[in-house]
């Protein structure tokens, strides 16, 4: 049985200028243990899937419409917000892109982290400050105690990050989703980051919903991986398999955009036009008004996830 | 250590050097005060940018490339006079006079603003939010090339139409465009008054990959049509090597490495680059690559390390690192690397 099984998610925001389709039927699975990547631009709602299976969609205005979120079978759509309560953080965590956000500054880092350990596993003060210790030593820092009694502006963005992955891992959860992990971060920094992810993945085997808008990242940190565009997944493979034949004109076209490090100097391929307006989202597929080889199929019909051999699925009418 | 050691005459294959070089610092260097108390003493400085020379060519494009804090976008600045420097010299070739920008007075600079043009990083904040995109672009005209009447809105309407833009979007605010169309008119406004060298100053980062690619592409087109030359500041090394010819790698206000683009991605030298490129996620699965980590983070700027700044990190730290400020060496035509241990692969 997969950890996570997301079935026809729709979470929708109902504003005052329209009704936003930030996701607009999105499925998928996770296996204990594994790696998933979920990638695509700003506004194609990857952020969005990850906060629903969270359940922190801001109701109002947002609401998830229809679908089913089921972790270890348990449907999270359908539980009461208490029940919640105890998947949140005990069993899902989640880290953001901007830890100094996330961070309260007026509590030290080690208080925070307490207070999460006390929280879920119900541990005395003092027992849970061994644990907050030896959690920050997990995230590979070396002062534990200063940092502990540190507030979040005296530490660097590094060290926020691995403040932020100790308190999520705290509690041993089964699957950590990390949203734009490293995205405030410098490539140095970055890869001390991830190589810390995929360090205690391995070790705890913590199953990860890695978002990311970088293909690089996805490409070293993912064993499978969902292409997201304007609310919905385009495509969906191993990782390999996507980044040796991506099927999909956008996944195509995101590859290409890419500037590379080692071939000579070619003009970048350029995908037209920008990101669709969820709130009045192009008929048939929504990638249409942008995608070179556009048919009139693609224009009156909205095409549906096909698996084209080995579990690779794309969803386009070529 | 002047600029002549990194680029000799001997070095460079072109018969006018003069000429050539259109714009070039020597020992640039900016100190911000740290002011406290009620007689505003300087109680310390922030070592900005440290004795930075480099030239840029006519024509060609120089990338300027570091993390957050390394002092590029200082350089960028102070070229541009948005900041005085604290000492040293910025050499501008017009048109084999020699003007050192950095001693122009405030009226003498705003004759070379014709010349020089600059693109910021968030064109969210770089655009007056109450100026319709055509006064935005006509600006400059009108200020620094005089142009009125017919003659200005026929321009502005031509650099709309360059930067991809339609004529309706004139009479439009800054607040109704994407991110990557306000870029476009940054880059409109910076090429108006058909500068000479335009400093960009990381066009891109805040724009996703599909539309990066179209600004990018723009910028090089633009460059084609218009014969400028560009500084590309980026911490992004893979824009760097598709838009420039050189580059140059600063650590902690410090030069650490450069040189041809071939030179320093094929066969970088400083222990700093290599770790750089080693830490950049490659999107290939299939390649398995071997990390040069590093441990901690950039020190900060108020004190920097003794010897040399980056030995705090370095993988490779021999004690003389510490003790010595290394000297620029040569490491081929054109290629100079600030470290004592050059020679050694670091394999």
């Amino acid at each position: 049985m997969p950890l996570l099984d997301v079935q026809e998610l729709k979470t929708y925001f109902f504003t005052e200028d329209g009704v936003v389709q930030a996701v607009d039927g999105v499925s998928f699975e996770l296996e204990p243990g594994q790696k998933m990547g979920l990638v695509g631009e700003s506004g194609c709602g990857k952020s969005v899937t990850a906060l629903s299976v969270m359940r922190l969609i801001p109701d109002p205005p947002g609401r998830i419409v229809s679908g089913r979120i089921l972790f270890d079978g348990i449907d999270l759509v359908q539980i009461p917000k208490d029940e919640m309560r105890t998947v949140r953080g005990r069993q899902i965590s989640m880290i953001f892109q901007d830890p100094m956000t996330s961070l309260n500054p007026v509590f030290t880092v080690g208080s925070q982290i307490d207070e999460a350990i006390q929280l879920h596993q119900g541990l005395e003060a003092d027992e849970a400050r061994q644990k907050t210790l030896q959690m920050l030593e997990t995230v590979n820092i070396a002062n534990t105690d200063r940092v502990a009694n540190s507030y979040p502006h005296e530490l660097s963005g590094g060290m926020r990050q691995r403040c932020m992955i100790a308190m999520a891992l705290s509690c041993r959860p089964k699957l950590l989703i990390a949203d734009e992990p490293t995205t405030s971060l410098d490539v140095t920094i970055e890869a001390q980051i991830l190589d810390l992810i995929d360090d205690l993945n391995r070790k705890l085997n913590t199953a990860l919903l890695l978002i990311t808008h970088d293909m690089g990242i996805i490409a070293e940190m993912s064993q499978k991986v969902a292409v997201m565009y304007g609310g919905t997944i385009v495509e969906m493979a191993d990782t390999r398999t996507l980044f040796k034949a991506p099927q999909h004109p956008y996944t195509v076209g995101l590859l290409e955009s890419i500037p590379s490090l080692s071939v000579e100097k070619t003009d970048l391929r350029i995908i037209p036009g920008s990101v669709p307006d969820l709130i009045k989202p192009p008929a048939g597929c929504r990638f249409h008004p942008r995608c070179s080889q556009c048919k009139e199929a693609c224009r009156q019909e909205r095409p549906h996830l096909v698996d084209v051999g080995g579990g690779h699925l794309v969803a386009c009418h070529l | 250590m002047s600029a002549a050691d990194i680029w000799s005459p001997a070095t460079c294959r072109c018969v006018d050097l003069d000429n050539d070089v259109l714009l070039q610092t020597v020992n640039l260097t900016k100190y911000f005060s740290i002011i406290k108390g009620m007689l505003r003493r300087s109680i310390n400085h922030v070592h900005a940018v440290d004795d930075v020379s480099f030239r840029i060519r006519r024509g060609r494009n120089l990338g300027l490339v570091g993390e957050s804090g390394c002092g590029k976008t200082t350089v960028g600045r102070t070229i541009m006079r948005l900041l005085d420097p604290t000492s040293g010299q910025i050499l501008y070739n017009d048109d084999g006079k020699q003007i050192d920008i950095a001693a122009l007075s405030r009226g003498e600079l705003r004759k070379m603003r014709s010349k020089m043009q600059i693109v910021f990083q968030d064109p969210q904040s770089s655009l007056n939010p109450r100026r319709t995109i055509r006064d935005t672009i006509a600006e400059p005209l009108e200020i620094l090339k005089g142009m009125k009447g017919e003659q200005l809105e026929i321009r502005v309407l031509e650099l709309l139409d360059d930067v991809g833009l339609n004529p309706e979007h004139a009479q439009r605010y800054p607040h109704e465009f994407s991110g990557g169309q306000r870029q476009r008119i940054g880059i409109a406004r910076a090429i108006a008054v058909k500068p000479e060298l335009v400093i960009l100053d990381e066009p891109t980062s805040s724009l996703d990959v599909s539309v990066q690619a179209q600004v990018l592409n723009l910028l090089l087109e633009l460059q084609k049509e218009h014969h400028m030359s560009y500084m590309f500041i980026s911490h992004d090394l893979s824009v760097i090597r598709h838009m420039c010819d050189e580059v140059a790698v600063m650590y902690l206000g410090e030069i650490v490495e450069s040189g041809g683009i071939r030179d320093v991605f094929l066969d970088s030298r400083h222990p700093y680059t290599r770790a750089l490129f080693s830490a950049i996620p490659v999107p290939d699965p299939t390649r398995k690559r071997s990390r040069i980590m590093l441990q901690g983070a950039v020190p900060s700027a108020l004190n920097p390390p003794s010897g040399c700044r980056f030995h705090t990190r370095c993988p490779f730290a021999k004690p003389l690192c510490s003790e010595q400020v290394p000297k620029e060496y040569e490491a081929g035509s054109g290629h100079s690397v600030k470290c004592h241990f050059q020679d050694l692969k670091f394999e």
